[in-house]
């Protein structure tokens, strides 16, 4: 672990390094290569006429970002939701958040006239939100304190919920094969950069209101009681990162539907290099999570090819060993 | 919930009344069952009026109505209470090993080794080989996940929730894994898979009943001799050790009533969720915690659920069939929900 701010520091920037790589990387690899030379050109110079440029400009570069910024926010919103619940296999993916967005864009996608990210953003963060909700209220126990398995098994019952009611859905209506199966499997291809843009201002209130709280959230992990400290009820600060957590995770579905896993995973590697301390944690869970994906994307388009493979299956693959290991290690 | 049913002793006064009262009441759900099962086997998408029904059934000979009902109809019905029977007491016998009352064969990734082992067997086969075979796989993926569960969950002994955290891990990863193979097989056979993946009873036949009647044979009576332990082990390990159980090999022959009862269900039926998670709690409230007549209440009750949504999947949406598993999880999942709420306060 890095214990001093020098190294950190380093450190940071390290992942940073390793954000840029895994980008250009995800731009440039795939069934077509693609020269770094042409990847400046079509960023500096773009031209409709070659093939390559089309590429880069509609596939390959909304897809990279999209994998860095959906990467970025499930990190964060895991790293959140284990500070508030004290739980470490606490992730939007675990507890039914991300699967209570993809529910309600499921039924705003086929049910209602809404088609782009920007329009159906609402119903995912409705969604994340009932879902937060059903997830905090049915966990509570008799001090209201959440315990660990219940929460997990919340939060399980909660998705197989959703995922059964889409998939009802989608046998009524076959129309919406298609759709549904994109949010049921988590994927960033086939989407264009400018319905990216409209999210932002979600993304942005979202890290707002994380970098406003990041001490009270250091004060959460050493209890309740030292958030009163800072002025604050321990009550109003976990509903503040609570509406942190919807934001990104609901956008987040919006943009990829349900990718699991990175909200579990990232934050434990983080605070293994980092440490607890959210002043540092947070960036770097934003960094590493924005690496693994943009590296599983990479990944999954040579699992199978020439078939895409969605990359919720990669990081589920991944995952899942990394879950069982920590379900093994807890004494329970 | 208290523990109180299982801590009565014989000789206590209310003893006789409690059982007497438990008949009763497993009395009424049979005859309700029969009596469900008259009414679907008269309903359908062919107009039938129950007498015609009574003829057929009692004279099985070359008419329209006799195929459709003996052929048709009486197969699914049987095989639906069949599967809700066997699913029920699976979710039974596991939330009682795990002692905890949210636990189901779904939860703990049985369910979704079996998907996972159909959804490949539909994707490499297709149509090509005889679709006989997809209970057979499906039965195996659930046996093989099982197993997974239990040697990644073994750390000197089982410790039942370690098994729970073991399963739902890797229930993701074959339902990721599930995922992919709809994803990249063609549409029509990944349209196939999903219905199978929500659960229905649609073109039930009486090869399936047969199929399946072998392992509740076996499963049941295995199960009901574990009783006595299984209530000692609701107070705990260490108290069913003072008591003289082999609390580690009554666990396992428990499991694996469990799995073979839920694995032959979702082989014949798919994955129909929530009815071994909520049966076992219905008629934990109508005759309370003693295993040996929890299980075959929980069965009485799945058989219910199972058979009323498959009947409303049937005939509420004609000239549509739809999954059963569609009115399953349509009322399963806000009694789950309910439940949830209701058992909040305890510590498990």
């Amino acid at each position: 672990m890095l214990n001093h701010g020098v190294s950190r520091g380093a450190g940071l920037l390290l992942g940073l390094v390793l954000v840029a790589a895994a980008f250009v990387a995800s731009v440039m690899l795939g069934t077509t290569q693609i020269a770094p030379a042409t990847f400046a050109q079509a960023l500096v110079h773009y031209d409709p006429a070659r093939v390559a440029h089309i590429i880069i400009r509609t596939e390959r570069l909304p897809r990279a970002v999209i994998a860095a910024l959906v990467g970025a926010s499930l990190a964060i919103a895991g790293a959140l939701m284990q500070t508030m619940t004290r739980n470490p296999l606490a992730s939007p993916g675990i507890l039914g958040i991300n699967a209570g967005a993809m529910f309600f864009v499921v039924i705003a996608v086929s049910l209602l006239p809404l088609h782009t990210p920007a329009d159906y953003v609402w119903a995912a963060l409705l969604g994340a939100l009932v879902a937060a909700c059903l997830v905090v209220v049915l966990s509570r126990g008799r001090q209201g304190e959440l315990s660990p398995l219940r929460v997990v098994l919340a939060g399980v019952a909660i998705t197989a919920m959703f995922v059964s009611f889409s998939q009802g859905l989608l046998i009524i209506d076959r129309q919406s094969f298609e759709s549904v199966l994109y949010w049921l499997a988590g994927s960033v291809s086939g989407r264009e950069l400018s319905l990216v843009v409209p999210l932002l201002p979600l993304y942005g209130g979202a890290l707002l209101l994380c970098a406003l709280l990041v001490r009270h959230a250091n004060a959460l992990l050493l209890g309740d009681d030292m958030v009163k400290g800072l002025g604050m009820r321990a009550g109003t600060i976990k509903l503040l990162l609570g509406l942190a957590v919807i934001l990104l995770a609901g956008s987040s579905v919006a943009l990829a539907g349900m990718i699991g896993f990175v909200g579990l995973i990232v934050p434990h590697m983080a605070r293994g290099i980092f440490g607890v301390d959210h002043r540092w944690l947070l960036p770097a869970c934003a960094l590493l999570g924005a690496s693994l994906l943009l590296l599983a994307d990479v990944a999954s388009r040579f699992l199978m090819p020439p078939q895409d493979v969605p990359v919720g299956v990669m990081t589920a693959l991944v995952g899942t060993p990394f879950f069982i290991y920590l379900a093994r290690r807890k004494q329970a | 919930m208290t523990h109180s049913a299982s801590l009565r002793q014989p000789g206590d006064g209310p003893l006789d009344a409690h059982r007497t009262r438990d008949l009763g009441i497993a009395t009424l759900l049979g005859l309700l069952l029969l009596a469900s099962m008259g009414l679907s086997l008269g309903l359908g998408s062919f107009p039938t009026s129950f007498g015609e029904v009574g003829q057929a059934l009692a004279t099985p000979e070359d008419s329209d109505i006799a195929f459709i009902v003996w052929e048709l109809r009486l197969p699914r019905i049987v095989l639906a209470v069949l599967v809700g029977a066997a699913l029920a007491m699976a979710g039974a016998i596991l939330q009682g090993i795990v002692r905890n009352p949210l636990a189901s064969p779904d939860v703990i990734g049985i369910t979704s080794g079996a998907a996972l082992a159909a959804v490949a067997f539909l994707a490499l086969f297709g149509t090509g080989l005889s679709i006989h075979w997809l209970p057979a796989s499906a039965l195996l993926g659930a046996l093989l996940a099982a197993m997974l569960v239990f040697l990644l969950a073994w750390k000197r002994g089982i410790s039942p929730s370690r098994m729970v955290l073991v399963g739902i891990g890797l229930s993701a990863a074959m339902g990721a894994m599930t995922t992919l193979l709809i994803v990249i097989s063609d549409d029509a056979a990944a349209m196939v898979a999903y219905v199978w993946l929500t659960g229905s009873l649609y073109a039930a036949q009486w090869q399936d009943v047969l199929g399946l009647l072998p392992w509740l044979l076996v499963a049941v009576p295995l199960c009901l001799t574990q009783a006595r332990h299984m209530d000692a082990m609701a107070l705990g390990d260490q108290v069913a050790q003072g008591l003289g159980v082999n609390v580690l090999r009554s666990r396992l022959l428990l499991m694996a009533c469990s799995v073979a009862l839920a694995g032959a269900a979702v082989a014949f039926a798919g994955g129909l969720s929530f009815v071994g998670l909520i049966a076992p709690h219905i008629a934990a409230r109508l005759v309370g915690r003693g295993f040996a007549r929890l299980v075959p209440a929980a069965a009485l009750v799945g058989a219910l659920i199972v058979l009323y949504a498959d009947l409303l999947g049937r005939v509420a949406f004609l000239p549509k069939d739809l999954p059963a598993g569609i009115f399953v999880s349509g009322v399963g999942a806000p009694f789950f929900v309910y439940l949830l709420h209701r058992t909040r306060y305890q510590n498990h």
